[in-house]
C-alpha cells in the first residue's frame, strides 16, 4: 500500500482518526507521518487519534463545555482524558464513534453495580441477552433463541414493574 | 505495615518458587470512579484529598485475605515509591503523584488499590500461575463490597465510566505474565507477538506500557473492555495464553532435540557471567537470570534453589538494591552492588538444595 500523502513510498504507519463523527483510517509512510507531527515511538495515545477532531473544533459553538466540570472539548483533545462522568453525556456525539472504533462495540455487557436501580440493571441485562439472541439466530440455534426471547420478555416486564416502584 | 516490611517477602507477581512453567502470574485490574466527582486529573487537589480521605476507611475494611495498610503518596519518600513501583503495586504515573493520591495494599500484596491515579479507583488482584479466574473472583467480591458504601459512575450503555474512553465498559484489564525463553531462543517469539496483537490482545514488556521485554518476560492482556462480559474476556485471554504455553513447551523440546549445544552454551555462559561478574546492569541481570532459570528447568545445571533465583529478579531492581544497601547509589555503584548480590545469592541457591 502506498502512502496517501506522497503516493510514493510504502505506507508503514496506519492511523485511525475521527472526522466529523465518522471513523477514518489513514495510511502514511514514516516520513510523511513524522512531518504531520505524530509521535510514532511512544505508545499510541488517544490525543493522536483525536487529531482528526481538529476540523470540528474550529466551528462556532465548539467551545461547548461540560455543565458540571466545565471541561471543554479542546481540553479533552489535548489530554485524551475526560473531566467527569457527566462529560460522557455532554460529548456523546464526539465520543461514541471513538468508543466504537476502540472497542468495536457500543453496548456494555458485563457487571452492573447492584446499587443501580432495577431499570438500569435490567436494561444492561436485556442488551446482553439480545446479543446472545442475535448470535443464536445467526447460528440457526432456534431452540436456544426461543429461550433467550423468553428471558428478554421477563427482564422487560421486571424493568417495567421496577420502574413503577422507583419513580 | 511499613514499606520496609514488604522487603521481607518476595512480592506477589513473581510467584517465586512455585512450579509456574511459562506462566508466572495472572492479574486483574478494575477501573472505577465515583458518580459525583471530577476524575482525578481534572479535579483539584482539594477534591482529590477529600476523595482519598473518604475512600480510605472503605478500602481498609474490605475482606482481602490479609491485613490492609494505607499509604499517602505525599508522605512517601521517592525510594519507597520506587519500591512500590518495582513490586507492581503502583504505576509510574501514581509514583509521580503527591497529595490526594494513595495506595491501600494487603500485607501479602495479592490485592492492592490505587486511589486517584488516572481514575478514582484502580483495584488490582494478582495470583501466582495461570489463575485469571481466581484473580477475577477475588476482585469481583471486593468490588461488590466497596460498592455497598460508594456510588460508582455507571451508564447502562457504556458501563463503568472512566477518565479515558479506552477503559469504559467493564473497566477491566486482565493480564498474564509469561516467561518464554524457549520461543526467544528458537526465534519464534515475534510471529507469536504479532499474531496475538492481531486478535485484539496487547503484548507488553515487564513493566507495562511502552516497555521492552527483558528477561524474556511478556504480559498479554485484553484491549477491548466494552461489549463482552468479564468472564468472556477472561476465557478468550486464557485460551490464547494456553496456546502460547503450548508453543513454549514445544519450543523447549525442539531446542533440546535440535539445538542442544546452543542451549547448553547459552545457559553455561549465563551461569559463568552471573557467578563471576563484578559489574551487572539491571537488564543484563534479568536476561541472564532467565537463562539460568531455563537451565534449572531443563536439568542442564545441577539442581539449585529456584526460589532464590526467582527472588533475584526483584532484588536486583534499582530501588530494592539501594534499600538493601541502606543508601542511595549511583547507577555505576548499583551495577557493582548488583553483581556482588547475584554472586552471593547464586552460591546460596546452590548450597540450599
Amino acid at each position: 500500500m502506498l502512502c496517501e500523502s506522497c503516493h510514493d513510498k510504502e505506507a508503514t504507519v496506519h492511523l485511525t482518526q475521527v472526522v466529523d463523527g465518522s471513523v477514518e483510517k489513514i495510511h502514511l509512510c514514516e516520513e510523511c507521518a513524522n512531518k504531520s507531527g505524530f509521535d510514532l515511538h511512544g505508545p499510541v495515545s488517544i490525543s493522536d487519534i483525536l487529531v482528526g477532531m481538529g476540523g470540528a473544533l474550529d466551528q462556532p459553538g465548539a467551545e461547548r463545555s461540560c455543565p458540571r466540570c466545565h471541561l471543554r472539548r479542546a481540553d479533552f483533545k489535548k489530554t485524551g482524558r475526560l473531566g467527569c462522568p457527566v462529560c460522557y453525556e455532554t460529548f456523546t456525539a464526539e465520543l461514541m464513534p471513538l468508543v466504537k472504533a476502540m472497542h468495536r462495540s457500543e453496548q456494555h455487557m458485563g457487571k452492573v453495580p447492584s446499587r443501580e436501580d432495577v431499570r438500569v440493571r435490567m436494561s444492561a441485562e436485556i442488551a446482553s441477552l439480545q446479543k446472545e439472541l442475535d448470535d443464536a439466530v445467526a447460528a440457526e440455534n432456534y431452540e436456544e433463541a426461543a429461550k433467550l426471547r423468553d428471558r428478554i420478555q421477563k427482564a422487560r416486564s421486571k424493568a417495567a414493574e421496577g420502574g413503577g416502584k422507583d419513580s | 505495615m511499613t514499606i520496609d516490611d514488604l522487603l521481607q517477602q518476595s512480592g506477589s507477581w513473581l510467584a517465586p518458587g512455585t512450579d509456574h512453567g511459562p506462566v508466572i502470574s495472572s492479574r486483574i485490574r478494575l477501573a472505577r470512579n465515583l458518580k459525583d466527582a471530577a476524575f482525578p486529573g481534572w479535579a483539584g487537589e482539594e477534591e482529590c484529598e477529600r476523595i482519598w480521605k473518604e475512600l480510605q476507611p472503605v478500602l481498609l475494611s474490605v475482606h482481602a485475605g490479609s491485613m490492609l495498610s494505607a499509604f499517602g503518596m505525599a508522605e512517601l519518600k521517592e525510594l519507597d515509591k520506587q519500591i512500590l513501583f518495582e513490586r507492581h503495586l503502583i504505576s509510574r504515573e501514581q509514583a509521580e503523584k503527591g497529595k490526594g493520591s494513595g495506595l491501600v495494599v494487603a500485607a501479602d500484596e495479592s490485592v492492592s488499590f490505587m486511589v486517584n491515579e488516572e481514575d478514582h479507583l484502580r483495584l488490582q488482584s494478582i495470583r501466582p500461575g495461570l489463575d485469571i479466574v481466581g484473580a477475577w473472583r477475588m476482585l469481583d467480591g471486593i468490588d461488590t463490597e466497596i460498592e455497598k458504601s460508594v456510588s460508582y459512575a455507571f451508564s447502562p450503555r457504556l458501563g463503568y465510566l472512566t477518565a479515558c474512553p479506552s477503559n469504559v465498559g467493564t473497566g477491566m484489564r486482565a493480564s498474564v505474565m509469561l516467561q518464554v525463553p524457549g520461543l526467544v531462543l528458537m526465534g519464534e517469539v515475534n510471529p507469536i507477538i504479532k499474531g496475538v496483537s492481531k486478535i485484539g490482545l496487547a503484548v507488553r514488556g515487564l513493566w507495562g506500557e511502552g516497555t521492552e521485554a527483558v528477561g524474556n518476560m511478556f504480559q498479554i492482556s485484553n484491549q477491548i473492555r466494552l461489549g463482552e462480559r468479564e468472564d468472556q474476556i477472561i476465557a478468550s485471554l486464557e485460551q490464547i495464553v494456553l496456546e502460547v504455553v503450548e508453543h513454549e513447551k514445544n519450543a523447549r523440546v525442539r531446542l533440546m532435540e535440535k539445538r542442544e549445544s546452543l542451549v547448553r552454551d547459552h545457559v553455561g555462559r549465563a551461569y559463568g557471567i552471573l557467578t563471576n561478574a563484578h559489574i551487572l546492569s539491571s537488564k543484563e541481570a534479568l536476561d541472564l537470570l532467565s537463562a539460568l532459570r531455563l537451565g534449572i528447568d531443563l536439568g542442564i545445571l545441577k539442581p539449585m534453589n529456584g526460589r532464590v533465583i526467582d527472588e533475584l529478579v526483584l532484588k536486583t531492581q534499582p530501588a530494592h538494591l539501594q534499600k538493601m544497601e541502606g543508601k542511595a547509589l549511583k547507577p555505576k555503584d548499583r551495577d557493582k552492588a548488583r553483581a556482588s548480590l547475584v554472586r552471593s545469592e547464586i552460591a546460596r541457591a546452590a548450597k540450599s538444595m
